[in-house]
């Protein structure tokens, strides 16, 4: 029994580290702050960051398969996104029509930058630098200054509370759903797929992959495609969520998210770490915004300092456990 | 016939490219819209007779991404890459700004105190702690790229991140505005009817040429780059070679952030210098310089930012509106991929050698 | 007693590439159920034999029988198809993910379109059973030794398919007692089964313990294939040396030079050095003016031996005493400003910087002497090379050119040349003439001697014989990672022989 605890601490201690994080960050702003024990507060931190969790969904999958993988491109494919559905839904257009189209233009944009980097061997860090300048010039072409969205389907889906059983005034809204349904689906695919386990195989040892007969190449473009389709994703319910599109959204968006990446135990080389731990990466960064917001004082960029931190905290753990590993 | 004529030597040279580039682009420019290239002659109350024109700006506004592509040069030629330029920019205008500010320890802050034209450091001072803070920014990087081992992108991105936040800290939150006219001298100034900002990238060109090409430290970077392994073996240490280059890199980044900040009368930790050190990457990658390391060329680099500064400038004349730069800028990159993968490079080899040239068989 | 049954054939197979005869009308055969092993220095065509056989090259002539039955192998997917397989020195599977997978993945068992876990663990179990070694299935692999690893590695090769042939690639290179005893048990059960095994390897003890026979292979030309009880082990290093029996009954000896070792002054005395897996511990001194030749085979520890001294890697056992100050700190640097110099085997990946001419190429080691500060001129950089291109005859259009544009022997000069530019008291040279042309090769070797009479010390390491006794003074010999013997004065290459076969 012993050794199976100890088993399982061993192979999951990362995660353990960033989830025992996370519960001491909330616990300490919950003493700091009593307003911070209502249930709401740990609902609202789903509710905020979805955007944040979809990118980093796609983000997670594409570090994890090595080759100095990172996809520079999803804030400027979130502002797309929302640019992109907010004239073509004022120009009369049918959310069942823009939602899908929003989802293929996204993956066609990963699969495209996914190709370039499989086929001309070129650094993802700069394809996906490109994608990115492509993505936010394209939605500062379709407009400069924010377009408001009015369609009702839209707002249904945005302002429409559902309540927590169980839990007196709890509540999420529809949105807020998509980043776990799409947690979930990427738990399924990496552990439960060839797609996921190639991908795992090919962030440790690409050379070896390929000798063991994988599908490198097919993998590769498919993992920007999917980063491409969870971008699109969060550009849909960022735009949901804030009723408008507008080219400067999701600033910076890229940044956090590698940084949720890191801290939720996920290495930048390839082949460690899955997307719980970016869950929880996800929900620390929600975390400290909840503090400094209920601080209320503190400006926002003790975020920035605050994720940087822990960034090379994590970074400093991951290089103990690695250590530790490579003695065994 | 050995080939040591200017044009020989120049169509050898790693600069070559980006100098290509920057011709067809004023090329284009000359045909298109003729009137780019007007260049006058104002005299200014503050600063006197200087020249102005579309060219002026470009250098004088591209000064800060010139610099930033010197010091990128050398890590990236390491086999590094450093992507927190941008937030070093922002944490040296910062320290400039707080230092400047004349409201620092009184206790009645008053508007014409906060607007005064005074300074409440001497500006040698200033310019030292500027220069301090981004050094020790570089030696951050370094340290952590060449002593803790950890990759140049994930060590450089905690500062990319931190470091705006460290920048906001300085100067509490808020952007802070200069009103010290000497302090606008570096970003506005003349000399001799040319920018100053020219004069300084000039200097910092000149003292980094010094540096690589006078000392062996060149050649212990491009050895570094190239196979750090056999650098090793002939008992060279890449460990302070890796650090030498990061601290460079970051000490251009706070002359940047000097001039940038002295150029707009202001420090603000969110904008300034943002995305820098991506186009100060595609500026060496242009520049001929490869991501995985090796031979540099600072001049090249210096070039490629020019290019781009100049392709920005270009787009703007043309009347494309402020919004379709960023979609511009995906094309020039796409370029950039394109005309640098390794099958052109291969093709590129083989029709002109680089450097280590071979001479006509016969002479 | 069973007739044997070949289950390969490989007969007349000829490979060349430009400039190099790779394999020159070689023959090989294997039998069902035998442990073949294919021995040879370096060179002499092993690899290249192996990638005819799998498909990674297609030969230029001769043919290739499977169960008697002509093929010609398109490729690597298509030999695995055919039943071979093939295992790497370098493992080549992913120590993220777990032992099932690597053995699995890619014939992974589905259920509903995803993965079925237990099925999958299952059936690993099995295949690793197969091979009697205990390990669990569901842990990673990188939580296993090397050892297990290449055992995981052969079990997902002979689960591709029905494998009658597998190739074991230098696979005990990194493998210690136990675990190699391991991976032979594992052999000699693969082999009850029927499959048939081709060996590679240079620890003729191994090839001893487990080969039933043996091919040799020399300059890419079949010396002969041998039942290995019919084969003394001093027959077999004469015949990868190139030697007959006869022959060295009748060579005198090569070389006298004794001279009074104790009038001379020690520069280096390494005392019980060694490093675990690398080295086993070592005694040995260095004298000025004098040439100390190292033999032995590859894999022997000479490599390994250079590295200690140099300063690239740190012993965990023993000292080290240069010039009287014992060596507290092990670095290329320090060893550099303490006059000793290497000029190392793999000259590619540790040699030379490619994109750099040849002129920096040589002063790159004397300039880390020098430091940051003060560059040596150009002038003075000219000098030095010219100097050297001269001296040793480099062949280059000029000092610009970039070394990677030189041959192979040319490049080895350069190397050369940068540590004979630091002028350094000891000089230690592992393999200088591989890859060098015959007059380069008399070049070197009289210039190794040259030095010594202008009062260095050199270690001149070498897999060829003829060279290390033209040149030492005295030759310490190391086998299977441990010094054997040393000589000084009266030895001949029968001797030596003798001592690299362990018959001393």
């Amino acid at each position: 029994m012993m050794q199976r605890i100890r088993t399982f601490m061993f192979r999951n201690g990362s995660l353990l580290l960033t989830f025992g994080v996370f519960v001491l960050i909330y616990f300490v702003g919950t003493q700091l702050y009593p307003a911070m024990r209502k249930p709401q507060v740990f609902f609202n931190l789903f509710i905020n960051d979805s955007s944040l969790l979809l990118v980093s969904i796609g983000m997670t999958m594409v570090i994890l398969s090595g080759g100095g993988g990172i996809d520079l491109s999803v804030g400027g494919v979130i502002a797309l996104t929302g640019t992109a559905s907010a004239a073509l839904l004022r120009g009369g257009a049918s959310p069942y029509l823009v939602i899908p189209l929003m989802i293929v233009m996204g993956i066609a944009l990963g699969a495209l930058m996914g190709t370039i980097i499989q086929t001309l061997k070129v650094q993802p860090f700069i394809v996906t630098l490109m994608g990115y300048y492509f993505a936010r010039g394209m939605a500062y072409i379709i407009s400069l200054t924010s377009v408001t969205i009015t369609n009702e389907v839209y707002k249904t889906f945005a302002l429409t509370p559902i309540h927590i059983p169980f839990i007196p005034k709890a509540y999420i809204y529809p949105t807020t759903l998509v980043g776990p349904i799409m947690l979930v689906v990427a738990i399924y695919l990496s552990f439960f797929t060839r797609f996921g386990r190639t991908i795992y195989a090919m962030g440790n040892n690409e050379q070896s992959a390929i000798l063991m007969g994988l599908p490198v190449a097919r993998t590769k473009i498919m993992v920007y495609a999917f980063s491409g389709l969870c971008s699109a994703l969060g550009g849909i319910v960022f735009s949901m969520s804030l009723l408008a599109g507008y080219g400067q959204h999701a600033s910076g968006m890229e940044l956090d998210s590698i940084a949720a990446v890191v801290i939720g135990g996920t290495s930048l080389s390839g082949g460690v770490g899955n997307v719980i731990g970016t869950l929880f990466g996800v929900l620390i960064h929600g975390t400290i915004v909840s503090i400094l917001q209920f601080n209320g004082t503190l400006s926002s960029w003790w975020t920035r300092i605050g994720v940087g931190l822990l960034t090379l905290i994590a970074l400093g753990v991951q290089s103990i456990f690695y250590l530790r590993t490579k003695r065994s | 016939m050995k080939q040591t004529s200017f044009l020989g030597r120049l169509r050898r040279s790693q600069a070559f490219w980006p100098l290509v580039a920057w011709v067809l682009i004023l090329v284009f420019d000359a045909i298109v819209e003729p009137g780019f290239f007007r260049l006058g002659i104002i005299e200014d109350p503050v600063y006197g007779k200087h020249l102005y024109g579309n060219l002026v700006d470009i250098f004088n506004n591209g000064a800060p991404l010139m610099l930033v592509a010197l010091g990128m040069t050398l890590v990236i030629a390491t086999g590094g890459v450093d992507l927190s330029v941008g937030a070093v920019i922002a944490i040296s205008a910062a320290m400039g700004a707080v230092l400047i500010n004349p409201a620092l320890g009184n206790q009645l802050i008053t508007n014409e105190i906060l607007t005064r034209n005074a300074t409440n450091t001497p500006l040698p001072l200033i310019i030292l702690a500027t220069l301090a803070a981004g050094t020790v920014c570089g030696l951050w990087n370094g340290w952590l790229v060449s002593r803790a081992g950890i990759q140049p992108m994930v060590a450089t991105l905690i500062l990319m991140v931190a470091g705006r936040g460290i920048a906001q800290l300085i100067t509490n939150g808020q952007i802070m505005t200069i009103y010290y006219t000497p302090y606008f001298w570096f970003g506005n100034g003349y000399i001799l009817g040319l920018p100053v900002s020219i004069f300084i990238v000039a200097g910092v060109l000149l003292l980094a040429w010094l540096l690589v090409r006078k000392t062996a430290i060149g050649l212990f970077i491009e050895s570094v780059g190239i196979n750090a392994k056999s650098t090793y073996y002939s008992g060279i240490n890449e460990k302070n070679v890796k650090l030498l280059a990061y601290t460079f890199c970051g000490f251009c980044g706070a002359i940047a952030g000097l001039i940038l900040s002295s150029y707009v009368h202001s420090a603000d930790g969110n904008n300034n210098g943002l995305n820098y050190e991506l186009d100060a990457i595609l500026a060496v990658v242009m520049g001929g310089t490869l991501m995985t390391g090796g031979r540099f060329s600072l001049l090249a680099s210096v070039i490629g930012a020019v290019v781009i500064w100049t392709f920005t400038v270009t787009v703007y004349s043309l009347g494309v509106p402020a919004n379709a730069l960023l979609a511009a800028k995906a094309i020039l990159v796409l370029l950039v991929i394109l005309l640098y993968s390794d099958y052109t490079r291969r093709l590129m080899n083989r029709v002109f050698e680089r450097r280590g040239s071979q001479h006509d068989a016969a002479h | 007693m069973n007739e044997p049954i070949d289950v390969v054939r490989m007969l007349g197979i000829t490979k060349s590439f430009p400039g190099v005869m790779a394999l020159d009308d070689v023959d090989f055969t294997l039998r069902k159920g035998e442990i073949h092993a294919l021995v040879g220095e370096n060179g002499a065509g092993k690899s290249t034999l192996i990638k005819v056989l799998t498909g990674v090259e297609q030969p230029d002539n001769g043919t290739i029988q499977l169960d008697d039955k002509l093929v010609q192998v398109r490729s690597p997917e298509h030999s695995q198809e055919l039943g071979i397989s093939t295992v790497y020195q370098e493992v080549n599977l992913c120590t993220n993910i777990s032992v099932a997978e690597n053995i699995m993945l890619g014939r992974e068992p589905r259920r509903l379109g995803s993965i079925h876990w237990s099925k999958m663990n299952d059936l690993a179990r099995n295949a690793i059973n197969r091979l009697s070694i205990d390990v669990d299935v569901t842990q990673p692999l990188g939580n296993y030794s090397v050892a297990i690893q290449q055992m995981v590695a052969i079990t997902r090769a002979l689960e591709i398919l029905s494998a009658k042939v597998l190739i074991l690639d230098e696979p005990t290179s990194s493998l210690d007692i136990h675990e190699t005893n391991l991976l032979f048990d594992v052999m000699r059960k693969l082999q009850n089964e029927g499959i048939g095994i081709i060996f590679i390897t240079h620890f003729l003890d191994q090839v001893y313990e487990i080969a039933d026979r043996i091919t040799v292979l020399r300059n890419g030309q079949l010396v002969g294939t041998y039942e290995t009880r019919s084969l003394p082990r001093v027959e077999l290093v004469a015949k990868m040396l190139g030697r007959s029996l006869t022959e060295l009954d009748a060579m005198t000896r090569v070389r006298s030079r004794a001279e009074d070792t104790a009038e001379k002054q020690q520069l280096v005395e390494a005392k019980g050095l060694g490093l675990a897996r690398s080295l086993e511990p070592v005694d040995l001194e260095l004298y000025a003016s004098e040439v100390l030749g190292v033999a032995g085979l590859l894999g022997s520890g000479r490599t390994e031996m250079a590295g200690l001294i140099f300063g690239i890697d740190a012993p965990d056992s023993g000292s080290l005493v240069v010039d009287g100050e014992e060596v507290t700190k092990f670095s290329p640097l320090g060893s550099l400003k303490r006059g000793i110099a290497l000029c190392p085997e793999d000259r590619k990946a540790e040699g030379i910087v490619g994109d750099l001419t040849v002129r920096e190429n040589i002063i790159l080691a004397l300039q880390a002497r020098y430091g940051w500060l003060k560059y040596l001129s150009m002038q003075r950089q000219n000098e030095l090379a010219d100097k050297y291109i001269q001296l040793l005859g480099i062949v280059t259009p000029s000092p610009e050119q970039r070394v990677s544009n030189l041959s192979g022997g040319n490049q080895q000069k350069v190397i050369l040349a940068r540590w004979l530019a630091t002028n350094p008291k000891v000089l230690i040279l592992d393999e200088p003439t591989r890859g060098v042309d015959v007059g380069a090769k008399t070049e070197i070797q009289r210039l190794v001697m040259q030095l010594s009479e202008e009062g260095k010390s050199c270690v001149f390491i070498s897999s060829e014989l003829e060279e290390v006794l033209r040149v030492s003074d005295r030759v310490a010999v190391l086998r299977d990672r441990k010094k054997v013997a040393e000589y000084s004065g009266d030895v001949d290459d029968k001797t030596l022989i003798q001592a690299m076969a362990g018959e001393a």
